[in-house]
């Protein structure tokens, strides 16, 4: 972890795109450059290897079906070892729509054929029958522990105790009961993901299908590994999140970060959330 | 027959007549009726067009093929039953069909020329059974509503390969998803650009169709002329983009007042003055032509056809905006003058960086009005923002007056795209957003310099709406 740089690797950018997935890169990139934060992109497309070491957040997007079982059969591969490495030394592992699918241990699919997972998270996916699930969708998150977030200068719900920047360090980095909050997006995915008995949601759904349409929860999360349907560009709608992302995989607090003017940023929050009905 | 068709056409016509009072849409709604009376209605109907029927589709570019279409064949005196004003699917289509009907069971026209929406294009081929299908781009568009790419291309394939065997195809050869489905088929003209001097640096980041459609291999790309449009083959299985016998070269783009280029037929050459802009309209230009030639039309009717094709509603069009309208927020300017508008729709992030483009060649900065709904007709997902390349543009933007049910995330694109934010209002309220957006307007004193509007598709349908009863311009299409 090289505390000042943002060091991102965007798995098979050229292929897992498809719901525009550069703009979470994009934020990430600018409210990093705002903040005098150096941010390292890398980009690590098929038959190539991973450094475990080498990045602190690495970025799994959508892709269209024959796209995303080139990558499934690569990541297996040559890239499933290192992601375990990294998450295990605590680098951010985010997985979003197909990607998210791809760090479970299978999916599905309709005609019989099961994909491999990388098995960061124990889940399974199933494309069932039935209609895809789309629409705009809010869930409930609460992301304690390292990283928490707090009374952040953007989004809504205030902080409350354990955000004293004089505390010390140890105390800081215990596990703080927080608020939670939301986060909005966009969901169209096939496939319905099943959690395994230990295994922790992302957050519950207020508004919206989620993981399967029926749990009412949404996505998963084991230690720095996240997963989400929540496609596409999450974090321009969740600038809390992005934050939250900085300052996670940098090994700070989220409001250890320059707050940043986030009218817009609160604004297409709010609509987005308003979108979804909740 | 005719005789048990007849009563439902009159039936369906009148339930559109009161639609029409109740202040519905008219495009769609009589020929919804008449499909639930008669399923079979669009197959009788057409069968009585002694001409058949032409279909175009595309994910861009459909409406302005459709018209340049309509703009050659009007010239070549064929009279035409066409779906004009952009009702694509089966409704729309049956509707103009019913408006086409007259007492007998005749059609007031000789040929059906309809574009029909990417998703509908197999049930209307199976009941139109066209003679020609003309099929312009795939690019990824309100994949919320379609679905992915290759999977409307697998449908695609299926419909020629069933009910639509028959019909000559009509294909881009530069669009690989496109241009594979005429591999294996006889009777197909392809059309393209060939012109290396278009090209890009490289391929656009929202670039589709990389891969091979046969083999899965990367495709290389020798020239990429727009999106995933270009020059390419497969190195690991040979396939590789069809010389395509219409083409454009020596292409000369003229910002948003048109382009220019050779046309190349075997029928021969010829130089075309289109007033639509932007490399796309040449693309829609070849497609036009290409469908026009298998219809057995002359080179000249075709040239003339192109260099009178107007822009199709909000597609480049313009609109001069009256000087009542600028009232509130006048001052800034000082010119005289009305201010024309330039509405360009915007929809996908294909046809938002052909727009972008266009508008990046002409001189000096630029107002923007630009608009983003999230209704169905829009695509509810608003994330393709984030694939178009605003960045084209950001430099060169005065000021930018965002407005849409999703205005601020419009905003936060442009911000991240690097507008300073002083740059950039935020209105969701549509007549409140023209407004500031065309207040001011003269730079260094002297005309107004247009203010560019990028709506999409139902912002693009309430601002037409807006302007009408403003008296700035007249309904197009009744």
């Amino acid at each position: 972890m090289s505390a000042g740089v943002l060091r991102v690797c965007a798995l098979y950018p050229d292929l897992m795109n498809i719901y525009a997935d550069r703009g979470n890169l994009m934020m990430l990139e600018r409210r990093c450059g705002w903040r005098g934060i150096g941010f390292e992109l890398a980009a690590r497309g098929l038959g190539e290897a991973l450094e475990p070491g080498a990045h602190d957040l690495f970025y799994l997007g959508g892709g269209q079906d024959r796209d995303q079982r080139a990558c499934a059969e690569d990541l297996l591969a040559t890239k499933r070892d290192a992601l375990h490495e990294a998450a295990a030394r605590g680098a951010i592992v985010l997985g979003i729509c197909g990607g998210y699918q791809l760090l479970g241990r299978s999916y599905e699919l309709s005609d019989g054929e099961t994909i491999g997972g990388v098995e960061l998270i124990d889940a399974h996916t199933v494309r069932e029958p039935g209609p895809r699930l789309i629409g705009n969708v809010a869930i409930e998150v609460q992301l304690d522990g390292r990283g928490d977030s707090s009374s952040g200068s953007s989004g809504g719900g205030g902080g409350s105790g354990g955000a004293d920047p004089d505390e010390d360090a140890d105390a800081r980095r215990r596990p703080v009961p927080q608020p939670p909050r939301i986060l909005a997006g966009f969901e169209n995915h096939g496939g319905r993901t099943h959690l395994g008995a230990g295994e922790r949601a992302l957050g519950r759904v207020v508004r919206g299908h989620g993981n399967d349409g029926r749990s009412g929860l949404e996505g998963a999360r084991r230690g720095s590994v996240i997963g989400t349907y929540l496609h596409g560009p999450l974090l321009p709608k969740n600038s809390w999140f992005a934050d939250w992302l900085i300052a996670t995989a940098l090994g700070i607090e989220p409001w250890e970060l320059a707050p940043l003017e986030d009218a817009l940023e609160r604004r297409a929050h709010e609509a987005a959330i308003r979108a979804a009905g909740a | 027959m005719s005789s048990l068709l007849a009563p439902k056409i009159a039936l369906a016509r009148g339930v559109g007549a009161l639609s029409r009072l109740g202040g519905g849409g008219a495009t769609s709604v009589p020929g919804r009726v008449l499909l639930r009376l008669e399923p079979r209605a669009l197959a009788l109907l057409a069968e009585r067009l002694p001409q058949g029927s032409v279909v175009i589709s595309a994910t861009n570019g459909k409406t302005t093929t459709a018209a340049m279409a309509a703009s050659i064949l009007t010239r070549a005196g064929v009279p035409l039953v066409h779906n004009r004003a952009g009702a694509n699917m089966a409704g729309g289509i049956a509707t103009t069909l019913i408006g086409a009907a007259r007492p007998g069971g005749a059609l007031a026209g000789e040929l059906g020329l309809f574009e029909v929406d990417e998703f509908w294009l197999a049930q209307m081929v199976l009941q139109l059974q066209p003679r020609a299908v003309l099929l312009g781009n795939l690019f990824r568009d309100q994949l919320d509503r379609y679905g992915e790419l290759e999977a409307i291309a697998d449908r695609w394939a299926a419909v020629l390969a069933d009910g639509g065997r028959r019909a000559e195809l009509v294909l881009n050869a530069d669009d690989p998803l496109v241009a594979d489905l005429g591999r294996a088929r006889e009777r197909v003209l392809y059309f393209g650009v060939e012109d290396r001097a278009l090209a890009m640096s490289g391929m656009a980041h929202a670039a589709d169709a990389k891969h091979c459609r046969r083999c899965g291999a990367p495709y290389t790309f020798d020239v990429v002329l727009l999106g995933h449009l270009g020059h390419y083959r497969c190195a690991a299985c040979g396939q590789e983009r069809p010389r395509p016998s219409v083409y454009a070269r020596e292409v000369s783009l003229d910002g948003v007042r048109g382009a220019r280029f050779e046309l190349c037929t075997p029928a021969g050459e010829t130089p075309v003055a289109l007033a639509l802009p932007g490399l796309y309209n040449v693309y829609n230009a070849l497609g036009a032509t290409a469908l026009a030639l298998s219809l057995g039309v002359g080179l000249g009717e075709i040239a003339e056809g192109l260099q009178t094709a107007q822009a199709a509603f909000g597609r480049a069009e313009r609109v001069a905006l009256a000087r009542a309208d600028r009232g509130g927020g006048r001052g800034g300017g000082g010119g005289g003058g009305e201010r024309e508008l330039r509405i360009l729709l915007v929809k996908n992030p294909a046809g938002a960086n052909e727009v972008l483009r266009t508008l990046a060649l002409e001189p000096g900065d630029h107002d923007l009005l630009v608009v983003l709904n999230d209704k169905v007709a829009d695509g509810r997902d608003v994330s393709w923002i984030w694939d178009a390349d605003f960045e084209l543009l950001a430099p060169r933007v005065r000021r930018l007056t965002c407005a849409g049910t999703r205005a601020a995330e419009l905003a936060l694109r442009f911000k991240y795209a690097g507008v300073e934010r002083e740059r950039i209002a935020l209105e969701g309220d549509l007549a409140r957003a023209l407004d500031l957006a065309a207040a001011g307007g003269a730079q260094d004193g002297g005309t107004p310099t247009p203010l560019y509007v990028l709506p999409t598709y139902t912002a693009l349908l309430a601002l037409r709406r807006l302007l009408v009863a403003r008296g700035d311009t007249r309904e197009q299409f009744s």
